[in-house]
């Protein structure tokens, strides 16, 4: 018994031995040697199961940013992408990988808001910079300094689209429909009503539907019967299309103004000629005539066969972010990486002018899109 | 707007009531809930769209696809998940209904495979052409819809009661074995059940995609639910009930969108529901028999 104790201490001195010379070691190679400044970044993504389309696109985004920064030279990053599937779990033990044994500097992701509200505050204790690409829920950036994120929440896309709609055609009273069994269509139509109430809009009626439903033809007959200037719908894309397609086959022609679900290019391939109309605001517009925007979609068709979505832009962006303030700090240091993270104002990127308020959340405008002619087109 | 929210309704209910008689055959012979029947009826419709959107053929030649893709799955199905368990001694009810379980699960993956993720727009001529009632605009597919629900009602009652193989159908429904010992080909019966059930599985698949425009693969699963509590709810194993049941879920969830709060369209229809088993606990047109059949 004595001897197993002796021995289990001896193991155990040995491997705190290997640990401290790993973090030794891990310490010296982050030190800055010369000019590029090298760095470990971590990366939290959905690549298998249910929503690993995000983080294709995700991944892909930020793939193409580090070849042509690494190709620049002025730093060079190690890549470390771990796998969340999904789930808050996972994406907390991928985080817990990176910040204890990779020693990462930064953290890009998680992809879901639910991910970040679990991995947020784990790499805020850790004193560990973490940005979030394709949150958009209430509250991310408020986990604590050391949580950015470079996506537009809905309570800043809505407000635009709404008020865009409202100048535009006129709009005076409204009807509203919401999946209320799904927490992202819930909290995108809890954002439209109080724009809409703020706007003093007149709220004929509001209707809800569930996920998967087929039949919308109930709540739209209702809201039609009501005459409403424009109805504003916070859906999934899936649901979405089918809502647009039965409205204006039973002769609800008036203008749809949707939310971030609405946001696809999928609406259209669902809804064909019935999408026309359909007002959503965005950060990202693949069609704008925008030198940098263009040069991206091209360079992103040609590295992966098809046209870069919000989240291949958005991560593209944030990777681009991350490695302008790392520049910045000079070093690969935690703490200065943050402070000059914080920092970041007016940074020209493929989704626009982009700025980190107070509270390390987004600055930026969104453009107001509206479906012409079968695609996407700036609303004017 | 009330004639509207009725035609709505009686559309809706009209379908439902098509997948629940497919549901009440079944049970009625075999006491066996096909849990698979809601994929069934979703494979039947994706066929249709198929046969309709990529073939070009016109709309009967649609049904017929859809027909016979349903009817063969309904007879793979009673070969490979139920025949088996039936002859096995000692192997209890529940036992076929969890591999039809298995089988509904193995067909909407397999539809995810085949088809896709998300809604396939369903576009047809047939579904454009409508014609005005005063101020109220009817789709000839609705009327179509509520004609199709009533015939195959009216032509199952009929041949269950009237027929000779409808006779061997209930006979083989009371009692399996003493059915076999009279002469009944008890298997090939239970066989022609599940055909018959399955492919109005298959006709209900093209009119939702005809009424609705849209079919995904998961709507096997909600329609099944629904098809399931009618059932429950119109009497087990009654062609009326069934055909009731479906006609008031549709109903009162129409009007509870219509003159109530959307939010609340399938709570309403499910008190609604259990409130009438409180009053009549075997349905609305089950026999109080039930135990007696065995």
């Amino acid at each position: 018994m004595k001897r197993n104790v002796r021995l289990f201490s001896v193991v155990a001195c040995a491997l705190f031995a290997f640990v401290f010379m790993g973090a030794e070691k891990a310490r010296k190679a982050a030190q800055p040697k010369a000019a590029p400044v090298q760095a470990k970044i971590g990366v939290i993504s959905i690549i298998t199961g249910q929503g690993a389309a995000y983080g294709e696109a995700i991944t892909n985004g930020i793939k193409l940013a580090r070849d042509e920064v690494n190709a620049k030279g002025e730093v060079k990053i190690d890549l470390k992408i771990e796998d969340s599937t999904g789930k808050a779990e996972q994406a907390l033990s991928a985080a817990q990988k990176l910040i204890n044994s990779e020693k990462v500097v930064a953290i890009i992701g998680p992809t879901l808001s639910t991910e970040m509200k679990v991995v947020g505050p784990e790499a805020n204790a850790s004193g560990v910079p973490i940005m979030g690409t394709s949150n958009t829920a209430a509250g991310i950036t408020q986990i604590g300094k050391f949580v950015f994120r470079n996506s537009m929440p809905e309570s800043q896309a809505i407000p635009a689209s709404i008020g865009a709609a409202v100048k535009k055609y006129n709009i005076k009273k409204v009807a509203l429909l919401y999946g209320n069994d799904d927490v992202f269509t819930k909290s995108g139509f809890d954002t439209m009503k109080a724009v809409t109430e703020k706007m003093k809009l007149k709220i004929l009626t509001i209707e809800q539907f569930q996920k998967g439903q087929a039949d919308y033809k109930a709540q739209l007959t209702k809201i039609a019967s009501m005459k409403p200037d424009a109805v504003f719908c916070s859906a999934l894309y899936n649901e979405g299309g089918v809502i647009l397609s039965q409205a204006r086959k039973m002769g609800l022609k008036v203008p749809f103004v949707g939310g971030n679900g609405f946001n696809s290019p999928k609406v259209i391939e669902i809804a064909k000629d019935a999408a026309e109309g359909l007002i959503v605001a965005t950060p990202w517009f693949g069609d704008k005539k925008d030198p940098k925007v263009q040069s991206f979609v091209a360079k992103y068709e040609k590295a992966y066969g098809k046209k870069p979505d919000q989240f291949a832009a958005q991560a593209y962006d944030a990777y681009y972010i991350m490695t302008n303030a790392l520049k910045a700090a000079g070093t690969a240091d935690r703490a200065k990486l943050r402070n000059s993270l914080a920092a970041t104002k007016n940074f020209q990127g493929v989704l626009g002018k982009f700025s980190f308020d107070a509270e390390r959340d987004v600055v930026m405008d969104p453009s107001v899109l509206i479906v012409k002619g079968g695609k996407f087109a700036i609303l004017n | 707007m009330f004639l509207e929210q009725l035609i709505n309704g009686v559309t809706q209910g009209s379908i439902y009531a098509i997948v629940a008689l497919g549901y009440t055959l079944v049970f009625g012979v075999l006491d066996i809930i096909n849990m698979a029947h809601g994929e069934i009826f979703m494979f039947g419709s994706f066929v249709g769209l198929l046969v309709v959107t990529k073939a070009g053929a016109p709309l009967p030649v649609a049904f017929l696809a859809a027909i016979a893709s349903a009817a063969a799955m309904g007879l793979l199905l009673e070969r490979i998940a139920l025949r088996p368990l039936r002859t096995r001694r000692g192997a209890s009810h529940l036992a076929s209904m969890i591999s039809t379980i298995g089988v509904s699960i193995l067909l909407e993956n397999v539809a995810h495979k085949l088809f896709g993720a998300g809604n396939h727009l369903f576009e047809t001529s047939f579904a454009e052409i409508s014609f005005q009632i005063g101020s109220v605009t009817v789709y000839l597919v609705q009327v179509v819809i509520l004609l199709i629900s009533l015939v195959l009602m009216a032509g199952l009652a009929l041949w269950l009661s009237r027929s000779r193989s409808g006779k061997a159908l209930r006979a083989t429904a009371e009692n399996l074995e003493t059915a076999g010992l009279l002469g009944v080909n008890t298997n090939r019966m239970i066989t022609a059940t599940v055909v018959i059930a399955s492919a109005m599985g298959g006709v209900a698949g093209v009119l939702v995609g005809m009424a609705f425009s849209y079919i995904n693969n998961q709507m096997g699963l909600s329609m099944g639910l629904k098809g399931l509590a009618i059932i429950i709810f119109g009497g087990m194993g009654s062609v009326y009930g069934a055909m009731a049941g479906g006609l008031i879920l549709g109903l009162s969830e129409t009007f509870m969108v219509a003159y109530g709060s959307s939010g609340y369209r399938d709570a309403i229809a499910f008190v609604l529901i259990i409130a009438i088993l409180l009053l009549k606990p075997q349905g609305l047109f089950g026999q109080a028999t039930a135990e007696a059949r065995r």
